[in-house]
């Protein structure tokens, strides 16, 4: 869709409901849609959540306190070591985790934006995060059958966005972020700066705003 | 220990060539642009979105949006190119990347890699891995040649859960430069005083010998 300026993080998160797959871009926080978190943390009583970020948080910060609540349900990760509190979680059985290669969940996440059922990658052929998976030989190579991530809501971050929802991701705090805005039924962008329709030059647009659904401003 | 680290690096920087695309893991392999003469002339690609890595910012250059895959403030050199995840780990299954040198936990005689999990701890961080293993044109380990605990780390057979299969092409240790070579395990090079005998000593495998490396003092 597209957005039609911005309405308030409250309203955005209020879209989320329980038993709901949100996807959350971010390197650790990096990028991380951190007043979104704040409110779905603070503004939201989903629960039972089935988380999909490259890494849970850290103890108490960004999506490590919707850990500390108790609503994350299931971890869809790369690397839940860089919160201690996931995995302890998953230790203890409060969360299941999934734990995927980053380029093949970064892959997952575009497969399903762009609408591809599946894709044969030789990454962890062979290894304990291929099994359950179908494997194939490929040109005499190995590879492992992987199915699109998807999700219900995203939650971006942008550094600039116009008021049609067109986003500008700055620096490394890229990483997710375009790829989750456009793979999950309805994609929320937050932006730490809103700039009239038109001012962003139409060549360095990352997102265009069709896959755009609501904007919030940071706090 | 940080000077057998730096020695391990230092040697592992050899294996370098001007104009090549080189991501860098962590520990010992991050010690290797702080060792890279001004004419190295290497691009570094961080797999969180960055070719084009430059040094350490001053106090004053900080900026939260620039990190390194290990999640420190890294600047960003002129001709730096930022991507997203997706065109990142592309770049690197793609084989466009020409060497990951990263550490690992074992290797073994086929160049088995184990480098993310030791049995009955933790399974749950593997990070860009083992796409950097399989995709990197040329894998360079760096490690030391044994574990705290005294084991050989390039042994027959890894008995930890594995990165990827035959993924290795040269084993940089504290010791010794191992080199995959047809199927094959060859010590071609020694560092410092180290010899044939002490290799042997510290590893858990048989290896052919080759001794076509330079020493490096």
């Amino acid at each position: 869709m597209t957005a039609r300026g911005t309405i308030s993080a409250e309203e955005a998160v209020s879209h989320i409901r329980s038993g709901d797959t949100v996807m959350v871009g971010g390197f650790g926080l990096v990028g991380a849609p951190l007043t979104l978190i704040e409110a779905l943390v603070e503004r939201s009583h989903a629960d039972e959540l089935t988380i999909v970020s490259n890494n849970i948080g850290e103890p108490g910060r960004g999506l490590g306190m919707l850990l500390r609540q108790g609503r994350i349900k299931r971890g869809i990760s790369s690397y839940f070591t860089s919160n201690p509190e996931a995995v302890a979680a998953v230790n203890a059985g409060r969360i299941e985790a999934t734990l995927v290669p980053q380029g093949t969940f970064a892959e997952a996440i575009r497969a399903a934006g762009a609408g591809i059922a599946g894709f044969f990658t030789p990454v962890g052929a062979g290894t304990l995060l291929a099994e359950g998976k179908e494997e194939r030989l490929i040109g005499g190579v190995p590879h492992v059958l992987e199915e699109p991530i998807r999700g219900d809501v995203a939650l971006v971050y942008a550094a600039r966005a116009d008021e049609l929802g067109n986003l500008w991701y700055r620096r490394t705090a890229r990483n997710f972020n375009p790829l989750m805005a456009t793979a999950a039924r309805l994609t929320i962008a937050e932006a730490g700066e809103l700039v009239p329709t038109g001012e962003l030059e139409p060549e360095s647009i990352h997102t265009p705003h069709l896959y755009v659904d609501h904007l919030v401003l940071s706090r | 220990m940080s000077d057998v680290k730096t020695l391990i690096a230092a040697r592992a920087a050899l294996e370098l060539r001007p104009g090549e695309i080189v991501n860098l893991g962590i520990g010992i392999p991050n010690l290797i642009p702080g060792l890279l003469g001004d004419d190295a002339n290497v691009f570094l690609h961080t797999e969180n979105g960055l070719l084009g890595v430059g040094p350490r910012p001053a106090e004053e250059e900080l900026d939260p949006d620039l990190i390194d895959a290990a999640k420190r403030p890294v600047t960003a050199l002129p001709g730096a190119a930022y991507f997203d995840s997706a065109q990142s780990f592309a770049m690197i299954r793609g084989g466009h990347i020409d060497v990951a040198v990263l550490g690992a936990l074992q290797v073994s005689i086929d160049g088995d890699i184990a480098n993310w999990a030791v049995p009955g701890s933790d399974v749950l961080g593997v990070g860009g891995a083992m796409d950097l293993v399989v995709g990197a044109r040329r894998v360079i380990v760096t490690m030391t040649a044994t574990s705290s605990a005294g084991e050989p780390k390039v042994v027959g057979e890894c008995t930890y859960p594995l990165t990827a299969r035959g993924a290795a092409d040269v084993v940089v240790t504290e010791l010794s430069v191992f080199r995959l070579r047809d199927g094959a395990l060859v010590l071609t090079g020694l560092l410092g005083d180290a010899t044939v005998d002490d290799v042997r000593a510290v590893t858990g495998a048989r290896f052919d010998v080759d001794l076509e490396d330079l020493r490096e003092a």
